[in-house]
């Protein structure tokens, strides 16, 4: 079990490096990504002799590998610098985190619940009307595009009925009651489509593992149905989705918040990689994309590291026979 | 199960020496290195003349369905030498044995798994012939009818589809697919064990009629050596990857040599009431 | 003769399914004596399994239809409520399956599910008791360290010790019936005949009645005391395990032992066979379900035959067939075998 982590963690390790060398080629590739140009703005593009200082003074007449290196250099020395606002890109990043964080775990913690919920009674009460109901609810709420979603609630729920906020970010210590209201619209924008998702997932799954051998020994051993639902069927439905949810909430906590962020300007590090990508702003492209990769690799790592303890059969090495 | 005993002088079908199949177990941290090898095929020695039939019995976990693959070159063998008609084929790369795999086929255990059910029947059974380029059109279609009808269906089976068919049926498809290339060897891996008890005796007198007429040679696989007995010549007995005795059929149920074999052979239940008793007191008298 | 412990009457199973109902079981009844090995033999489509799981109550569900009786010394088990149910399985009637590696729940040790089982009906024992109780219930299977093993996973024990757990599982409330569903299918033969010495054992030490399901007429003469041949739903023929070896009356029990091999015998030139396959239960002939295979059927086959003793000797040797005594000697003896068929 600990070769198999150690495995999983130095891996990791080459994801990211390969995920920093792939952002910084794509960003030279792209045309009318200049740095000194945008660097440079509007006096640039008549003035020569100020773009050639600026690449003198930025590094960017070097070679690329070198370029990439001292890139490399400031992103672990903690100053780079953004070449728009001329602001700290750590800094930034910081003062984003609380708010991102904030969003996800909560909206987390609501699609988890709900998402369980739901497949359960569906499951259990499969064909009947409840199922039917929870199954269309599901299903709309996969379909909706975020964006779209968000921008109902905004329309219904700010301005129609000014029942919450329209936006912007309160720091839980601050005041909690207000953090929590104007986090309310956020969390069930990103948390309707992973409820859908989450509950067929669960509900396909019980049902599969209710026709199972071991299930039918288990009603045989004298159980009662409600034991056997949770102890057996239910135990065994949730493994999956404990990963799928590990892969989920990686990625939406790397910059899949990154819409709802935006559009509830909530000022997080979805919105700053946002706002930098319209400005092809790299050193915040590339800090925000390691900090998304190093998330998104760290939890892939501690999903399979998860699975492979619930689930006995899949630990490497173990003594199946 | 043929009439008459094959020569020894006769150079045999298929001729196997020292035949091993190792599969690696890797684990590593960064870079996967072998640490331990699964000997599923250990040194196997193997000979069958033409019109006989070896059967093979082992029990779960001996390695004779690797063995068969790996004769058939299914699988890559470790080392070895495999002569099938004469010419060595260990190690032959996958356009050498093209010619050569219509000679021989191979019948599989479930017949649930083993045929496409996106297909239809005529075309599974035509498709040995369709990819050897063998037959086609009209003259493939009369093929397969023929096939089937051999093998106990009906050609208006020709268009159906596997799941309209019982377990037994399915298997006379696969037996009418291998028998489409016209192969002189056939190896049969578990042919009726996923069959109902009273389905089996029909696919085993199938499998002796057609050898007949066909001149095939078996190699049959089983875990039941009862069955085995009766379809087979000669008998090699399989365990942890090695052959441990083999010889003629009756021979070696009758007077096994090996300790491997006698348990086999004392674990098999007697379908008589009498005789099972008596040997259980025989047995808890010695003790 | 001892009061039957186990007394099925007619009992009836039919599912509703998208072809037409489906009847799995139609009129089966027997009794099961304490200490008494009953063999159910048939085929896939007898009816056999579903005839134990519907004691037990497990088929039960909005498209199954089940009539007859079923009582346990007594206590009506078919018309019982989930709740009296659940009180007799594993505790009185326990039952062990044909494969162990899926009949366990394979992500939960193996020590926690017998567990489970223990307290479900025993609520007033902790686990560290139970514990102890599994660890002598696993011993007296004959798993070597069964303190070990306890906490192994399904997968991590070979098929034989699996199967010995399952049981070791079903009998640790000491039940006074075993079901054992082709507990020995999955099993390599010596692990077959290791099992069904324990079997043989438990039923002597225990005074364990036992319905042992099977296909296989070899496991049956081991240990079996009675034998029931179902095919399509019906009872063909019972007797106890002599009369049927010896002395079968029903030209489909006679097929099954025409095609057993037999390695202290010469082998025949050809397997005796059963042509056909066993029918669709969705489209049963009319009469007898047989009829089609039955190289001896004729006209008044078309009738179903009540089950009764014909040509038996006792009265517990009961069969389904109209033919006579005589003409039953005659037609099952071919070429020294009880055969159907042996020629093309």
């Amino acid at each position: 079990m600990a070769r198999f982590a150690a495995r999983r963690l130095l891996g990791m390790l080459l994801v990211l490096v390969a995920v920093t060398v792939i952002v910084f080629v794509i960003f030279n590739v792209i045309p009318s990504s200049d740095p000194a140009a945008r660097i440079a703005g509007q006096r640039g593009a008549t003035d020569p002799q100020l773009i050639a200082n600026i690449n003198r003074e930025w590094g960017f007449d070097e070679s690329l590998p070198v370029q990439y290196w001292r890139m490399m250099e400031k992103v672990f020395g903690g100053d780079l610098i953004s070449y728009t606002t001329r602001q700290s890109v750590d800094e930034q990043i910081w003062e984003g985190v609380p708010a991102t964080f904030s969003l996800c775990i909560g909206a987390a913690v609501i699609w988890l619940s709900l998402g369980v919920l739901f497949g359960y009674l569906s499951a259990v009460r499969a064909g009947g009307l409840t199922d039917r109901a929870l199954t269309i609810l599901a299903l709309v709420g996969i379909s909706m595009p975020v964006f779209w979603l968000a921008a109902i609630f905004l329309y219904y729920l700010t301005f129609k009925v000014e029942l919450f906020p329209s936006g912007s970010y309160v720091p839980l210590t601050q005041n909690p009651l207000d953090w929590a209201y104007h986090l309310v619209l956020p969390w069930l924008t990103l948390a309707v489509i992973f409820v859908g998702f989450y509950s067929r997932v669960l509900r396909s799954n019980m049902l599969d593992a209710m026709h199972e051998d071991y299930v039918r020994t288990a009603r045989a051993k004298g159980l009662s149905d409600r034991q056997v639902r949770t102890r057996h069927v239910l135990r065994n439905s949730l493994i999956p989705i404990v990963t799928l949810f590990g892969l989920d909430f990686g990625v939406v906590i790397g910059g899949g918040a990154i819409l709802t962020e935006s559009i509830f300007n909530l000022q997080g590090v979805g919105q700053y990689a946002a706002e930098a990508i319209e400005n092809l702003d790299l050193p915040p492209i590339m800090a925000v994309t390691m900090f998304a990769a190093f998330f998104i690799v760290l939890f892939n790592a501690l999903v399979d590291i998860a699975y492979a303890w619930l689930d006995p059969r899949i630990r490497l090495g173990g003594s199946a026979r | 199960m043929s009439a008459e005993r094959p020569s020894a002088q006769v150079e045999p079908l298929l001729q196997v020496s020292g035949l091993v199949k190792h599969f690696a177990v890797k684990r590593g941290l960064l870079i996967d290195r072998e640490v331990d090898r699964v000997r599923a095929v250990d040194g196997v020695d193997l000979r069958v003349a033409p019109g006989e039939t070896l059967g093979l019995v082992g029990e779960s976990g001996c390695g004779k369905s690797t063995l068969c693959r790996t004769v058939l070159q299914l699988l890559k063998p470790t080392a070895g030498s495999v002569r099938f008609e004469g010419r060595e084929i260990a190690g032959l790369s996958r356009r050498e044995m093209r010619p050569l795999r219509p000679r021989m086929q191979m019948i599989f255990q479930d017949p649930y798994a083993s045929l496409n059910p996106r297909k239809r029947v005529g075309q599974i059974v035509g498709d040995p012939l369709r990819i050897q380029r063998s037959a086609s059109g009209a003259e493939l279609r009369r093929r397969v009818r023929e096939l089937l009808e051999r093998v106990g269906l009906s050609s208006a089976h020709f268009d159906r589809f596997p799941h309209e068919f019982s377990g037994g049926q399915r298997q006379r498809i696969g037996i009418a697919r291998a028998l489409a290339p016209r192969p002189r060897l056939i190896v049969a891996d578990e042919p009726v064990s996923a069959l109902d008890v009273s389905i089996r005796a029909q696919i085993v007198n199938l499998l002796d009629d057609l050898q007949e007429e066909f001149g095939l040679t078996y190699v049959f696989v089983a875990h039941d050596i009862g069955i085995v007995r009766h379809v087979a010549d000669r008998i090699a007995v399989m365990h942890e990857g090695r052959i441990v005795e083999e010889g003629p059929a009756d021979r070696v149920c009758e007077r096994p040599s090996h300790p491997y074999t006698r348990s086999l052979l004392a674990a098999v239940p007697i379908p008589d009431p009498r005789e099972s008793r008596a040997r259980r007191r025989a047995g808890a008298a010695r003790s | 003769m001892s009061e039957a412990l186990l007394a099925v009457r007619d009992l009836r199973v039919e599912f509703v399914t998208e072809g037409g109902p489906l009847r799995a079981v139609d009129g089966v009844s027997f009794d099961l004596s304490p200490g008494e090995v009953l063999a159910i033999v048939g085929e896939s489509g007898s009816g056999k399994s579903v005839t134990a799981q519907t004691i037990l109550g497990l088929t039960r569900s909005p498209n199954a239809r089940i009539e007859g009786t079923a009582s346990l010394r007594g206590e009506e088990l078919l018309a019982a409520s989930e709740a009296e149910l659940r009180k007799v399985r594993g505790d009185r009637i326990a039952m062990v399956f044909q494969d162990p590696l899926t009949s366990l729940n394979p992500v939960r040790r193996v020590g926690d599910q017998i567990v489970e089982a223990i307290r479900a009906h025993r609520e007033r024992i902790g686990r560290g008791e139970a514990r102890g109780l599994t660890v002598e219930m696993l011993d007296s299977v004959g798993i070597p360290q069964p303190e070990r093993r306890i906490d192994d996973y399904p997968h991590e024990l070979s098929g034989g010790m699996r199967q010995r757990a399952m049981i070791a599982m079903a009998l640790a409330l000491d039940p006074e019936v075993l079901i054992a569903d082709e507990p020995t299918t999955a099993l390599d033969v010596t692990i077959q005949a290791q099992i069904l010495d324990l079997l043989r054992r438990l039923n002597r030490e225990r005074d364990l009645a036992t319905v042992l399901i099977s296909h296989d007429l070899g496991v049956v003469a081991e240990i079996a005391d009675r034998v029931l041949v179902m095919y399509a739903g019906r009872v063909v023929e019972e007797g106890a395990l002599d009369e049927i070896f010896y002395d079968p009356q029903h030209p489909y029990t006679w097929g099954l032992l025409g095609s057993l091999t037999r390695l202290d015998r010469e082998r025949p030139e050809r397997l005796p066979q059963i042509r056909g396959a066993p029918p669709s239960l969705l489209d049963l002939p009319a009469g007898c379900a047989f009829r089609p295979r039955c190289p001896h059927a004729f006209g008044r086959c078309t009738e179903l035959p009540a089950l009764e003793t014909r040509g038996g000797e006792t009265a517990g040797h009961r069969d389904r067939c109209w033919l006579t005594p005589g003409e039953k000697r005659e037609s099952r003896a071919v070429g020294g075998r009880i055969a159907l068929e042996e020629a093309r």
